[in-house]
């Protein structure tokens, strides 16, 4: 029993000695930096005013490389994101050009509606990575999900956790990657059509520092100040949390249904369990766990 | 055990005259209502009514999403996103199916652990655990065509691996291969025969676990102490005993079902297959959903393919034999002090096993990954037939209404009214 015992121990040890030991030498590149955003966590809401903020920056920076193709614009005006009423969403749309035949068969163009979806930027994959050195820029509507960094153990595991979980890995890389331009360190080579980003797995990207200081106007409040800096941290957080939102544009739908379905099971549950405590009190109860003490004789 | 009668009794006329024809409801009566439950069984025991509620959740949303989806490589990707933003609780459907799948996955392998320490493979039920394992390899079959029809990178890409692990079956592997792929790589032939067979599959586990659930009702279930009934005092019948335990218990594992659904959607995904498939593009690691992790870290612990290939299936193989590796008459580990910790240590390195699979397949990860594939296949090979022939089981109750209320004491109460399928009477 004794040698059993110290058999197991051995080799667990063993095991998680040898996979702790890789684990550390993993890690390099530094974790991008948590952000407060609005919307994390179980009553988490989107911020309306960030979203229409983000969705600005979008449109004046990011959109002439990144194209939103699942994103339609009728969907500013639904519940639960950006909150831009139907006439607004409709004097938007007209603004863009949208190609379609004519009856007659030629190609044709037509200002969008509200059911359109984004136009790209570019015709095809293939000019959008002619026109970018080489790589298509990648579309917005699912980056937010389709990004990610490693947490490591024991994060990993209490991120799946509520309260103390956490699932704005991919918003806080974008956030991360979009103000990480620096300056690379002495003696690290940049190729030329490369820019050193300080959370971009490798560091060398090919997207060009996209944001600056100052580049975007916000919105002034009665005194004529901004509400917000107009910084490219600022920039970087409210795109994100754009971001976040096409990427999953039920996201506060999904949230309140959840908490009603888990209060509803909860008490649920509970009736069940005292239903059953009643029935099973006619042949004396039951016995719970594995409980092997009480199945041994004595 | 086997010799419960048919205790329905019809009353009206219209049940007589169905009755007398198909004795479908005196089936379902025996089967669910007068059926004879061990007394001391614990909550492991609900993980059976949670699997066929997991079962039907998927079958229900599968349907309702293949109502909207578009198995074409041009279009999957994107129909799964008109799903997640236009479908009506298209987001709720996806989720509930993509989270489902794990959740079913979670059931089956407490299910199967508690096979495991409880010993409810052997003699009699070796015929209903076997049903067991081939439900599995069924599940994991669906599980994985499934995985494969978002379109999303980790779907192309683990569809690649793993059909090309196919191919390196001697002999048969290149055809078995190029007729799952239609093709001369994975592409949208492939995508389509994938749907096809994800729709198929369920229904045929659907029909294992009537024959799982049939063979049940003729053994009887094991239980926590290992012993049969042996009196209708070691018995409640199965309504309303187990009905309510097992719908308290389905409840339950619904709150944790809906935790993941809500708030974690897609923690037990990839970001990778939110980029749509690129034949181009390898991602940085191809990692298998994590039911899969075990296997496949055993699969990378061998340095050649084939080995890898042979070991791999071997492991849920083996799993089969485990009423004839296990040379121990005692069936419950609750009586096997040192079978045991060998149990345990079994269940950590299945743990470990899983960690490994999502780990890089260099260094110390490898060495480790070998470690314990090679003390999982010890673990039925060697651990199961010697610890049966040397261990001295502690000794067994003589009932199981023994091991409920301890040695020589009365109850309040019986378990199975003798010959009646109606409410168990107060006094035994």
């Amino acid at each position: 029993m004794k040698t059993t015992r110290l058999l197991a121990a051995t080799l667990v040890a063993a095991t998680l000695g040898i996979t702790l030991a890789s684990a550390e030498e993993e890690h390099g590149a530094p974790q991008p930096p948590r952000q407060a955003w609005s919307y994390a966590g179980m009553f988490g809401r989107f911020d309306q005013a960030q979203l229409q903020r983000g969705f600005q920056v979008y449109r004046e920076v990011c959109s002439s490389c990144h194209s939103m193709n699942l994103v339609r614009f009728r969907n500013l005006s639904e519940p639960g994101g950006p909150g831009f009423s139907a006439a607004q969403v409709k004097a938007l749309a007209a603004e863009y050009k949208v190609k379609e035949q004519n009856d007659s068969g030629e190609d044709a163009e037509r200002p969008a509606r509200a059911a359109d979806a984004f136009p790209p930027p570019f015709p095809n994959e293939k000019a959008a990575a002619a026109a970018n050195g080489g790589k298509a820029p990648p579309d917005f509507s699912v980056l937010a999900k389709a990004r990610t960094f490693e947490r490591g153990f024991p994060k990993f595991l209490t991120d799946a956790l509520p309260v103390v979980g956490y699932t704005e890995h991919g918003v806080d890389y974008i956030h991360a990657v979009l103000d990480g331009y620096e300056d690379p360190p002495a003696g690290k080579d940049v190729p030329s059509g490369t820019y050193y980003n300080k959370y971009y797995p490798g560091h060398l990207i090919a997207m060009p520092k996209p944001l600056s200081d100052g580049q975007v106007t916000y919105a002034k409040n009665d005194k004529g100040e901004p509400v917000v800096p107009e910084t490219v941290n600022q920039y970087a957080t409210d795109v994100a949390a754009f971001m976040a939102w096409t990427a999953e544009p039920h996201m506060m739908a999904r949230k309140a249904l959840g908490l009603r379905v888990i209060l509803f099971l909860i008490v649920l549950s509970g009736l069940l369990y005292y239903v059953k405590k009643k029935i099973w009190a006619k042949v004396g109860g039951e016995v719970h766990g594995l409980q092997p003490e009480l199945h041994k004789t004595h | 055990m086997s010799a419960h009668a048919n205790t329905y009794v019809p009353k009206s006329r219209v049940a007589k005259w169905f009755e007398s024809r198909l004795p479908l409801v005196g089936l379902v009566h025996s089967s669910f209502v007068a059926f004879p439950v061990p007394r001391n069984l614990n909550y492991f025991w609900t993980f059976g009514a949670i699997l066929i509620a997991m079962l039907m959740s998927q079958i229900v949303t599968g349907i309702w999403l293949a109502m909207h989806y578009d198995p074409s490589a041009a279009n999957a990707f994107n129909s799964v996103e008109h799903i997640m933003r236009d479908v009506n609780y298209g987001w709720l459907l996806r989720y509930m199916h993509a989270n489902g799948a794990s959740m079913f996955f979670v059931a089956v392998y407490i299910h199967m652990f508690r096979a495991l320490y409880y010993g409810s493979y052997k003699a009699p039920r070796e015929i209903l655990y076997i049903l067991g394992v081939i439900i599995y390899l069924l599940m994991m079959a669906t599980a994985f065509l499934g995985y494969t029809l978002p379109w999303g990178q980790m779907s192309f890409w683990g569809a690649t691996v793993i059909t090309s692990i196919l191919g390196a079956i001697p002999i048969v592997g290149e055809t078995i291969q190029s007729l799952l792929w239609g093709g001369y790589s994975v592409g949208s032939p492939t995508l389509n025969r994938f749907f096809s067979l994800h729709y198929l599959l369920p229904f045929m586990i659907l029909g294992v676990v009537v024959l799982h659930v049939w063979a049940l009702h003729v053994t009887g279930q094991n239980n926590p102490a290992g012993i049969p009934i042996k009196s209708s005092k070691d018995a409640v019948p199965f309504t309303p005993y187990a009905t309510v335990k097992d719908v308290f218990a389905t409840v339950v594992f619904g709150i944790f079902f809906a935790y993941w659904i809500f708030y974690q959607p897609n923690y037990l995904g990839h970001a990778d297959n939110y980029v749509p498939a690129n034949a181009a593009v390898t991602p940085a690691h191809i990692v298998p959903e994590w039911y899969f992790l075990p296997f496949y870290a055993i699969l990378r612990a061998v340095p050649d393919k084939l080995g890898g290939v042979i070991l791999m299936f071997s492991a849920v193989i083996i799993l089969a034999f485990a009423p004839w590796l296990d040379t121990s008459r005692v069936r419950s580990a609750n009586y096997r002090p040192i079978y045991r910790q060998f149990f345990w240590l079994f269940v950590v390195v299945t743990i470990l096993l899983g960690w490994l699979g999502a780990k890089p397949p260099e260094g110390g990860y490898v060495i480790a990954a070998r470690l314990c594939t090679a003390y999982y296949f010890l673990h039925f090979l060697v651990v199961m037939p010697l610890v049966g022939l040397f261990e001295t089981p502690d000794r067994l109750p003589d009932s199981i209404l023994e091991s409920v209320t301890g040695p020589g004491k009365q109850v309040s109460g019986s378990g199975m009214p003798a010959g009646a399928a109606a409410a168990p009477s107060s006094k035994g």
